[in-house]
Protein backbone atom coordinates (compact mmCIF):
# COMPACT_ATOMS: atom_id res chain seq x y z
CA UNK A 1 0.00 0.00 0.00
CA UNK A 2 2.86 2.35 0.83
CA UNK A 3 4.30 1.80 -2.64
CA UNK A 4 0.94 2.66 -4.11
CA UNK A 5 0.75 5.62 -1.78
CA UNK A 6 4.09 6.93 -2.99
CA UNK A 7 2.98 6.74 -6.58
CA UNK A 8 -0.41 8.24 -5.84
CA UNK A 9 1.22 11.13 -4.01
CA UNK A 10 3.35 11.86 -7.04
CA UNK A 11 6.51 10.81 -5.22
CA UNK A 12 9.29 9.68 -7.50
CA UNK A 13 9.49 5.92 -7.79
CA UNK A 14 12.47 5.56 -10.15
CA UNK A 15 15.51 4.34 -8.26
CA UNK A 16 17.86 7.32 -8.60
CA UNK A 17 15.10 9.92 -8.36
CA UNK A 18 13.61 8.16 -5.36
CA UNK A 19 16.99 8.02 -3.62
CA UNK A 20 17.57 11.72 -4.26
CA UNK A 21 14.06 12.59 -3.06
CA UNK A 22 14.68 10.58 0.12
CA UNK A 23 18.03 12.32 0.56
CA UNK A 24 16.40 15.76 0.25
CA UNK A 25 13.78 14.81 2.84
CA UNK A 26 16.37 13.53 5.33
CA UNK A 27 18.74 16.47 4.76
CA UNK A 28 15.90 18.94 5.27
CA UNK A 29 14.90 17.20 8.49
CA UNK A 30 18.49 17.17 9.79
CA UNK A 31 19.05 20.85 9.01
CA UNK A 32 15.74 21.73 10.66
CA UNK A 33 16.81 19.72 13.71
CA UNK A 34 20.06 21.67 13.84
CA UNK A 35 18.23 24.98 13.50
CA UNK A 36 15.91 24.01 16.35
CA UNK A 37 18.49 22.53 18.73
CA UNK A 38 21.43 24.81 17.79
CA UNK A 39 23.89 22.27 19.13
CA UNK A 40 26.32 23.01 16.31
CA UNK A 41 26.07 26.73 16.78
CA UNK A 42 26.18 26.77 20.55
CA UNK A 43 28.55 23.86 21.23
CA UNK A 44 30.55 22.56 18.25
CA UNK A 45 31.47 25.97 16.84
CA UNK A 46 32.57 27.47 20.19
CA UNK A 47 34.62 24.31 20.85
CA UNK A 48 36.37 24.70 17.49
CA UNK A 49 37.11 28.39 18.08
CA UNK A 50 38.39 27.61 21.55
CA UNK A 51 40.88 25.06 20.20
CA UNK A 52 42.08 27.53 17.55
CA UNK A 53 42.63 30.07 20.32
CA UNK A 54 44.41 27.56 22.58
CA UNK A 55 46.80 26.63 19.77
CA UNK A 56 47.54 30.34 19.39
CA UNK A 57 48.29 30.65 23.12
CA UNK A 58 50.48 27.55 23.07
CA UNK A 59 52.57 28.55 20.05
CA UNK A 60 52.33 32.34 20.06
CA UNK A 61 55.78 32.98 21.56
CA UNK A 62 57.21 31.61 18.33
CA UNK A 63 55.16 33.06 15.47
CA UNK A 64 57.23 31.14 12.93
CA UNK A 65 56.11 27.81 14.37
CA UNK A 66 52.49 28.92 14.48
CA UNK A 67 52.70 30.14 10.88
CA UNK A 68 54.29 26.92 9.66
CA UNK A 69 51.83 24.74 11.58
CA UNK A 70 48.69 26.67 10.61
CA UNK A 71 47.49 24.34 7.80
CA UNK A 72 47.89 21.23 9.96
CA UNK A 73 46.35 22.89 13.00
CA UNK A 74 43.40 24.03 10.90
CA UNK A 75 42.65 20.51 9.74
CA UNK A 76 43.15 19.02 13.19
CA UNK A 77 40.52 21.40 14.55
CA UNK A 78 38.21 20.63 11.64
CA UNK A 79 38.58 16.88 12.18
CA UNK A 80 37.97 16.99 15.94
CA UNK A 81 34.98 19.29 15.48
CA UNK A 82 33.67 17.04 12.71
CA UNK A 83 33.70 14.06 15.07
CA UNK A 84 31.44 16.03 17.41
CA UNK A 85 29.14 17.05 14.56
CA UNK A 86 28.92 13.49 13.21
CA UNK A 87 28.23 12.13 16.69
CA UNK A 88 25.45 14.65 17.19
CA UNK A 89 23.78 14.01 13.83
CA UNK A 90 23.50 10.29 14.58
CA UNK A 91 22.76 10.64 18.29
CA UNK A 92 19.34 12.07 17.41
CA UNK A 93 18.60 8.94 15.38
CA UNK A 94 19.46 6.69 18.32
CA UNK A 95 17.00 8.40 20.66
CA UNK A 96 13.55 6.96 21.25
CA UNK A 97 13.81 4.22 18.66
CA UNK A 98 14.15 6.57 15.71
CA UNK A 99 16.54 4.18 13.95
CA UNK A 100 13.77 1.57 13.92
CA UNK A 101 11.48 4.25 12.56
CA UNK A 102 13.91 4.93 9.75
CA UNK A 103 14.18 1.23 8.96
CA UNK A 104 10.38 0.98 8.80
CA UNK A 105 9.93 4.25 6.98
CA UNK A 106 10.26 3.11 3.40
CA UNK A 107 13.17 5.49 2.85
CA UNK A 108 16.02 3.93 0.91
CA UNK A 109 19.16 3.39 3.01
CA UNK A 110 21.20 5.14 0.30
CA UNK A 111 18.83 8.11 0.48
CA UNK A 112 19.12 8.25 4.27
CA UNK A 113 22.92 8.14 3.99
CA UNK A 114 23.14 10.81 1.30
CA UNK A 115 20.67 13.02 3.15
CA UNK A 116 22.64 12.82 6.36
CA UNK A 117 25.88 13.47 4.48
CA UNK A 118 24.30 16.45 2.72
CA UNK A 119 23.16 18.06 5.97
CA UNK A 120 26.50 17.30 7.60
CA UNK A 121 28.29 18.86 4.63
CA UNK A 122 26.34 22.11 5.00
CA UNK A 123 27.10 22.26 8.74
CA UNK A 124 30.80 21.47 8.24
CA UNK A 125 31.20 24.03 5.46
CA UNK A 126 29.87 26.71 7.79
CA UNK A 127 32.32 25.48 10.42
CA UNK A 128 35.19 25.55 7.86
CA UNK A 129 34.38 29.12 6.91
CA UNK A 130 34.22 30.40 10.48
CA UNK A 131 37.43 28.56 11.36
CA UNK A 132 39.21 30.00 8.33
CA UNK A 133 38.20 33.51 9.40
CA UNK A 134 39.37 32.74 12.94
CA UNK A 135 42.75 31.56 11.66
CA UNK A 136 43.15 34.75 9.61
CA UNK A 137 42.26 36.89 12.61
CA UNK A 138 44.06 35.03 15.42
CA UNK A 139 47.11 33.73 13.52
CA UNK A 140 47.52 36.69 11.15
CA UNK A 141 47.45 34.30 8.18
CA UNK A 142 47.46 35.67 4.63
CA UNK A 143 45.78 33.75 1.84
CA UNK A 144 47.58 33.82 -1.50
CA UNK A 145 45.31 31.39 -3.36
CA UNK A 146 41.71 31.84 -2.24
CA UNK A 147 40.22 29.77 -5.07
CA UNK A 148 42.56 26.88 -4.40
CA UNK A 149 41.88 27.20 -0.68
CA UNK A 150 38.12 27.04 -1.24
CA UNK A 151 38.50 24.03 -3.52
CA UNK A 152 40.73 22.15 -1.07
CA UNK A 153 38.45 22.87 1.88
CA UNK A 154 35.25 21.99 0.00
CA UNK A 155 36.62 18.74 -1.44
CA UNK A 156 38.16 17.61 1.83
CA UNK A 157 34.92 18.40 3.66
CA UNK A 158 32.93 16.23 1.26
CA UNK A 159 35.29 13.39 2.18
CA UNK A 160 34.91 14.05 5.89
CA UNK A 161 31.11 14.14 5.61
CA UNK A 162 31.11 10.98 3.47
CA UNK A 163 33.23 8.98 5.89
CA UNK A 164 31.45 10.49 8.90
CA UNK A 165 28.06 9.50 7.51
CA UNK A 166 29.14 5.87 7.17
CA UNK A 167 30.87 5.53 10.53
CA UNK A 168 28.22 7.56 12.32
CA UNK A 169 25.66 5.04 11.06
CA UNK A 170 27.83 2.13 12.15
CA UNK A 171 28.28 3.38 15.72
CA UNK A 172 24.86 4.98 16.18
CA UNK A 173 23.44 2.36 18.51
CA UNK A 174 26.68 0.98 19.93
CA UNK A 175 27.49 1.31 23.56
CA UNK A 176 30.34 3.77 24.02
CA UNK A 177 29.73 5.28 20.60
CA UNK A 178 31.11 8.64 21.76
CA UNK A 179 34.56 7.14 22.20
CA UNK A 180 34.30 4.56 19.42
CA UNK A 181 33.48 7.07 16.72
CA UNK A 182 36.75 9.04 16.88
CA UNK A 183 38.72 5.80 17.21
CA UNK A 184 37.22 4.50 13.98
CA UNK A 185 36.82 7.73 12.05
CA UNK A 186 40.07 9.62 12.63
CA UNK A 187 42.41 6.95 11.18
CA UNK A 188 40.16 6.74 8.12
CA UNK A 189 40.48 10.49 7.65
CA UNK A 190 44.30 10.52 7.77
CA UNK A 191 44.54 10.83 3.96
CA UNK A 192 42.18 13.82 4.09
CA UNK A 193 44.33 15.40 6.80
CA UNK A 194 47.48 14.92 4.71
CA UNK A 195 45.96 16.06 1.41
CA UNK A 196 44.12 18.96 3.01
CA UNK A 197 47.20 20.17 4.86
CA UNK A 198 49.38 20.05 1.73
CA UNK A 199 46.74 21.79 -0.34
CA UNK A 200 46.26 24.56 2.22
CA UNK A 201 50.05 25.00 2.50
CA UNK A 202 50.12 25.78 -1.22
CA UNK A 203 47.05 28.05 -0.97
CA UNK A 204 48.71 30.01 1.84
CA UNK A 205 51.96 30.34 -0.10
CA UNK A 206 53.93 28.15 2.34
CA UNK A 207 54.73 25.63 -0.38
CA UNK A 208 55.62 26.55 -3.96
CA UNK A 209 54.45 23.21 -5.40
CA UNK A 210 51.25 22.71 -7.39
CA UNK A 211 48.08 22.68 -5.30
CA UNK A 212 45.44 21.32 -7.66
CA UNK A 213 46.73 17.72 -7.66
CA UNK A 214 45.87 17.70 -3.94
CA UNK A 215 42.33 18.75 -4.81
CA UNK A 216 42.19 15.85 -7.26
CA UNK A 217 43.45 13.41 -4.64
CA UNK A 218 40.96 14.69 -2.07
CA UNK A 219 38.24 14.36 -4.70
CA UNK A 220 39.15 10.70 -5.24
CA UNK A 221 39.02 10.04 -1.49
CA UNK A 222 35.66 11.81 -1.28
CA UNK A 223 34.30 9.73 -4.15
CA UNK A 224 35.51 6.50 -2.59
CA UNK A 225 33.99 7.35 0.81
CA UNK A 226 30.68 8.39 -0.75
CA UNK A 227 30.49 5.30 -2.94
CA UNK A 228 31.30 2.93 -0.09
CA UNK A 229 28.93 4.73 2.25
CA UNK A 230 26.07 4.60 -0.25
CA UNK A 231 26.61 0.89 -0.88
CA UNK A 232 27.25 -0.09 2.73
CA UNK A 233 24.61 1.92 4.53
CA UNK A 234 21.93 -0.75 4.21
CA UNK A 235 23.92 -3.37 6.20
CA UNK A 236 25.14 -0.62 8.54
CA UNK A 237 21.55 0.39 9.23
CA UNK A 238 20.60 -3.26 9.86
CA UNK A 239 23.41 -3.79 12.34
CA UNK A 240 23.03 -0.42 14.04
CA UNK B 1 -7.08 -16.55 0.50
CA UNK B 2 -3.54 -16.78 1.89
CA UNK B 3 -3.10 -15.46 5.41
CA UNK B 4 -1.57 -12.01 5.79
CA UNK B 5 0.70 -13.29 8.54
CA UNK B 6 1.94 -16.85 8.25
CA UNK B 7 4.44 -18.18 10.77
CA UNK B 8 5.38 -21.84 11.01
CA UNK B 9 7.95 -22.99 13.53
CA UNK B 10 9.46 -19.49 13.35
CA UNK B 11 12.58 -19.01 15.45
CA UNK B 12 14.07 -15.62 16.24
CA UNK B 13 17.14 -14.96 18.33
CA UNK B 14 17.93 -12.00 20.55
CA UNK B 15 21.66 -12.43 20.84
CA UNK B 16 21.90 -16.18 21.44
CA UNK B 17 18.58 -16.38 23.27
CA UNK B 18 15.70 -17.88 21.26
CA UNK B 19 13.07 -15.20 21.96
CA UNK B 20 10.78 -17.00 19.52
CA UNK B 21 11.21 -20.74 19.79
CA UNK B 22 9.01 -22.15 17.02
CA UNK B 23 5.94 -19.95 16.65
CA UNK B 24 2.95 -21.13 14.61
CA UNK B 25 0.45 -18.43 13.74
CA UNK B 26 -1.80 -17.54 10.81
CA UNK B 27 -3.67 -14.24 10.71
CA UNK B 28 -6.06 -13.21 7.95
CA UNK B 29 -6.81 -9.81 6.49
CA UNK B 30 -9.19 -7.77 8.62
CA UNK B 31 -8.46 -9.67 11.84
CA UNK B 32 -7.73 -7.92 15.13
CA UNK B 33 -5.57 -10.23 17.21
CA UNK B 34 -4.58 -9.71 20.82
CA UNK B 35 -1.26 -11.17 21.91
CA UNK B 36 -1.20 -11.79 25.62
CA UNK B 37 1.21 -13.39 27.97
CA UNK B 38 3.59 -12.65 30.83
CA UNK B 39 6.54 -10.28 30.59
CA UNK B 40 9.34 -11.82 28.55
CA UNK B 41 6.95 -14.21 26.80
CA UNK B 42 8.06 -13.09 23.34
CA UNK B 43 5.14 -10.81 22.39
CA UNK B 44 7.31 -7.82 21.53
CA UNK B 45 9.77 -9.99 19.62
CA UNK B 46 6.88 -11.53 17.69
CA UNK B 47 5.62 -8.09 16.69
CA UNK B 48 9.13 -6.89 15.80
CA UNK B 49 9.77 -10.04 13.77
CA UNK B 50 6.54 -9.44 11.81
CA UNK B 51 7.77 -5.89 11.14
CA UNK B 52 11.05 -7.21 9.80
CA UNK B 53 13.04 -5.65 12.61
CA UNK B 54 14.14 -8.92 14.22
CA UNK B 55 15.57 -11.64 11.96
CA UNK B 56 13.73 -14.96 11.78
CA UNK B 57 16.54 -17.47 11.52
CA UNK B 58 14.57 -20.64 10.79
CA UNK B 59 11.09 -21.87 10.04
CA UNK B 60 8.66 -20.07 7.77
CA UNK B 61 7.75 -16.42 8.23
CA UNK B 62 5.69 -14.52 5.69
CA UNK B 63 3.90 -11.21 6.09
CA UNK B 64 1.90 -9.82 3.17
CA UNK B 65 3.56 -12.45 1.02
CA UNK B 66 7.06 -11.23 1.87
CA UNK B 67 9.44 -13.95 3.00
CA UNK B 68 10.98 -12.58 6.19
CA UNK B 69 13.62 -15.29 6.34
CA UNK B 70 15.00 -14.39 2.92
CA UNK B 71 14.55 -10.58 2.99
CA UNK B 72 12.94 -8.90 5.95
CA UNK B 73 13.33 -5.37 4.59
CA UNK B 74 10.69 -5.70 1.87
CA UNK B 75 7.77 -5.84 4.28
CA UNK B 76 8.73 -2.84 6.38
CA UNK B 77 7.22 -0.11 4.27
CA UNK B 78 3.88 -1.92 4.28
CA UNK B 79 3.50 -2.31 8.03
CA UNK B 80 3.01 0.25 10.77
CA UNK B 81 4.65 -0.44 14.10
CA UNK B 82 4.27 1.28 17.42
CA UNK B 83 6.50 -0.14 20.11
CA UNK B 84 7.60 1.17 23.45
CA UNK B 85 9.54 3.90 21.66
CA UNK B 86 7.69 6.68 19.87
CA UNK B 87 10.12 7.26 16.95
CA UNK B 88 9.82 11.02 17.36
CA UNK B 89 12.44 13.76 17.16
CA UNK B 90 12.33 15.78 20.37
CA UNK B 91 13.44 19.07 18.79
CA UNK B 92 10.99 19.01 15.90
CA UNK B 93 7.42 20.14 16.28
CA UNK B 94 4.47 17.77 16.26
CA UNK B 95 3.60 18.73 12.69
CA UNK B 96 7.19 18.46 11.48
CA UNK B 97 7.51 14.98 12.95
CA UNK B 98 4.31 13.67 11.43
CA UNK B 99 5.05 15.37 8.10
CA UNK B 100 8.45 13.74 7.98
CA UNK B 101 7.23 10.21 8.65
CA UNK B 102 4.23 10.64 6.36
CA UNK B 103 6.32 11.92 3.47
CA UNK B 104 8.92 9.20 4.07
CA UNK B 105 6.17 6.67 3.39
CA UNK B 106 5.01 8.56 0.31
CA UNK B 107 1.97 10.06 2.01
CA UNK B 108 1.25 13.79 2.02
CA UNK B 109 1.27 16.53 4.61
CA UNK B 110 -2.51 16.49 4.44
CA UNK B 111 -2.50 12.81 5.39
CA UNK B 112 -0.39 13.76 8.40
CA UNK B 113 -2.76 16.57 9.45
CA UNK B 114 -5.77 14.30 9.03
CA UNK B 115 -4.09 11.65 11.16
CA UNK B 116 -3.37 14.19 13.91
CA UNK B 117 -7.02 15.23 13.85
CA UNK B 118 -8.14 11.60 13.97
CA UNK B 119 -5.94 10.99 17.02
CA UNK B 120 -7.38 14.02 18.70
CA UNK B 121 -4.11 15.94 18.93
CA UNK B 122 -5.24 19.49 19.67
CA UNK B 123 -4.19 22.06 17.08
CA UNK B 124 -2.61 24.24 19.79
CA UNK B 125 -0.02 21.45 20.20
CA UNK B 126 0.89 21.19 16.52
CA UNK B 127 3.69 23.75 16.59
CA UNK B 128 5.14 22.70 19.94
CA UNK B 129 8.37 20.69 20.02
CA UNK B 130 7.69 17.09 20.88
CA UNK B 131 9.89 17.40 23.98
CA UNK B 132 7.22 19.68 25.48
CA UNK B 133 4.50 17.01 25.26
CA UNK B 134 3.36 14.60 27.94
CA UNK B 135 3.92 10.86 27.46
CA UNK B 136 0.30 10.36 26.43
CA UNK B 137 0.42 13.19 23.91
CA UNK B 138 3.63 11.78 22.45
CA UNK B 139 1.91 8.42 22.10
CA UNK B 140 -0.95 9.99 20.16
CA UNK B 141 1.45 11.83 17.85
CA UNK B 142 3.36 8.61 17.27
CA UNK B 143 0.14 6.79 16.40
CA UNK B 144 -0.76 9.63 14.04
CA UNK B 145 2.56 9.10 12.25
CA UNK B 146 1.69 5.41 11.86
CA UNK B 147 -1.85 6.17 10.70
CA UNK B 148 -0.60 8.62 8.07
CA UNK B 149 1.31 5.75 6.45
CA UNK B 150 -1.94 3.80 5.96
CA UNK B 151 -0.29 0.47 6.77
CA UNK B 152 -1.69 -2.85 5.65
CA UNK B 153 -0.63 -4.50 8.90
CA UNK B 154 -0.69 -2.72 12.25
CA UNK B 155 1.73 -4.02 14.87
CA UNK B 156 1.08 -2.34 18.19
CA UNK B 157 2.92 -3.05 21.41
CA UNK B 158 0.93 -1.86 24.43
CA UNK B 159 -0.95 0.75 22.38
CA UNK B 160 -2.99 1.89 25.39
CA UNK B 161 0.04 2.55 27.58
CA UNK B 162 0.29 6.11 28.86
CA UNK B 163 -3.04 7.19 27.35
CA UNK B 164 -5.99 8.65 29.19
CA UNK B 165 -9.47 7.14 28.84
CA UNK B 166 -10.30 9.26 25.81
CA UNK B 167 -7.02 8.31 24.16
CA UNK B 168 -7.66 4.63 24.78
CA UNK B 169 -11.06 4.92 23.15
CA UNK B 170 -9.47 6.58 20.15
CA UNK B 171 -6.94 3.74 19.85
CA UNK B 172 -9.67 1.11 20.09
CA UNK B 173 -11.64 2.93 17.41
CA UNK B 174 -8.56 3.16 15.24
CA UNK B 175 -7.92 -0.59 15.42
CA UNK B 176 -11.55 -1.38 14.59
CA UNK B 177 -11.46 1.10 11.73
CA UNK B 178 -8.26 -0.38 10.32
CA UNK B 179 -9.76 -3.86 10.39
CA UNK B 180 -12.95 -2.64 8.75
CA UNK B 181 -10.99 -1.52 5.69
CA UNK B 182 -9.18 -4.84 5.45
CA UNK B 183 -6.01 -4.09 7.38
CA UNK B 184 -4.72 -6.62 9.89
CA UNK B 185 -4.04 -5.66 13.49
CA UNK B 186 -1.79 -7.53 15.92
CA UNK B 187 -1.40 -5.94 19.30
CA UNK B 188 0.03 -6.87 22.66
CA UNK B 189 -1.59 -5.62 25.80
CA UNK B 190 -1.81 -6.28 29.50
CA UNK B 191 -5.09 -4.38 29.77
CA UNK B 192 -7.11 -7.48 29.14
CA UNK B 193 -10.67 -6.24 29.67
CA UNK B 194 -10.27 -3.45 27.17
CA UNK B 195 -8.10 -5.43 24.77
CA UNK B 196 -10.37 -8.46 24.64
CA UNK B 197 -13.32 -6.23 23.90
CA UNK B 198 -11.55 -4.96 20.78
CA UNK B 199 -9.88 -8.16 19.61
CA UNK B 200 -11.79 -10.86 17.79
CA UNK B 201 -9.14 -13.37 18.69
CA UNK B 202 -6.68 -13.88 21.52
CA UNK B 203 -3.35 -15.62 21.18
CA UNK B 204 -1.49 -16.55 24.34
CA UNK B 205 2.27 -16.39 24.01
CA UNK B 206 4.65 -17.85 26.58
CA UNK B 207 8.22 -19.08 26.43
CA UNK B 208 8.58 -17.85 22.87
CA UNK B 209 5.80 -20.06 21.53
CA UNK B 210 2.06 -19.84 21.00
CA UNK B 211 0.50 -21.64 23.96
CA UNK B 212 -3.13 -21.10 23.05
CA UNK B 213 -5.04 -19.64 20.15
CA UNK B 214 -8.75 -19.10 20.69
CA UNK B 215 -9.56 -18.83 17.00
CA UNK B 216 -12.89 -20.60 16.55
CA UNK B 217 -13.91 -22.76 13.65
CA UNK B 218 -15.50 -19.74 12.03
CA UNK B 219 -12.54 -17.53 12.82
CA UNK B 220 -14.44 -15.77 15.60
CA UNK B 221 -13.60 -15.55 19.26
CA UNK B 222 -15.34 -18.24 21.32
CA UNK B 223 -17.79 -17.33 24.06
CA UNK B 224 -15.52 -17.97 27.00
CA UNK B 225 -12.39 -15.94 27.72
CA UNK B 226 -8.97 -17.46 27.44
CA UNK B 227 -8.37 -17.28 31.16
CA UNK B 228 -5.31 -16.21 33.14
Amino acid sequence: MAERTRAAAGAPTGTVRAVLADARLVAGKDLRLELRSRVGLSQVLPFALLVVLLFAFALDPDRRVLGAATPGLYWMVVLFSSVLAVGRTFAVEAEDGVLDGLRLSGLSPAGIYLGKVGALLVELLVLDLVLALAVVVFYGTEISGPVLLAAVVATATVGIAGAGGAYGGLTARMRGRDTLLPLLLLPLLAPVLIGGTRGVEVALGRDAGPGWPWVGLLGIFALVYLTLGTLMFRPLLEDA
Amino acid sequence: MAPVVHLHQAVALIGRFPALAGVDLDVDAGEVVLLRGPNGAGKTTLLRACAGLVPVVSGTAEVLGCDLVADRSAVRRRVGMLGHATHLYDDLSVTENVDFWARAAGATKEDGRAALDRLGVASRLHDLPVRALSAGQRRRVSLAAVLARRPEVWLLDEPHAGLDAAGRDVVDGLMAEAASVGATVLFASHELDRAEAVARRTVVVAGGTVQRDDRGQDGRRPEEGSGG
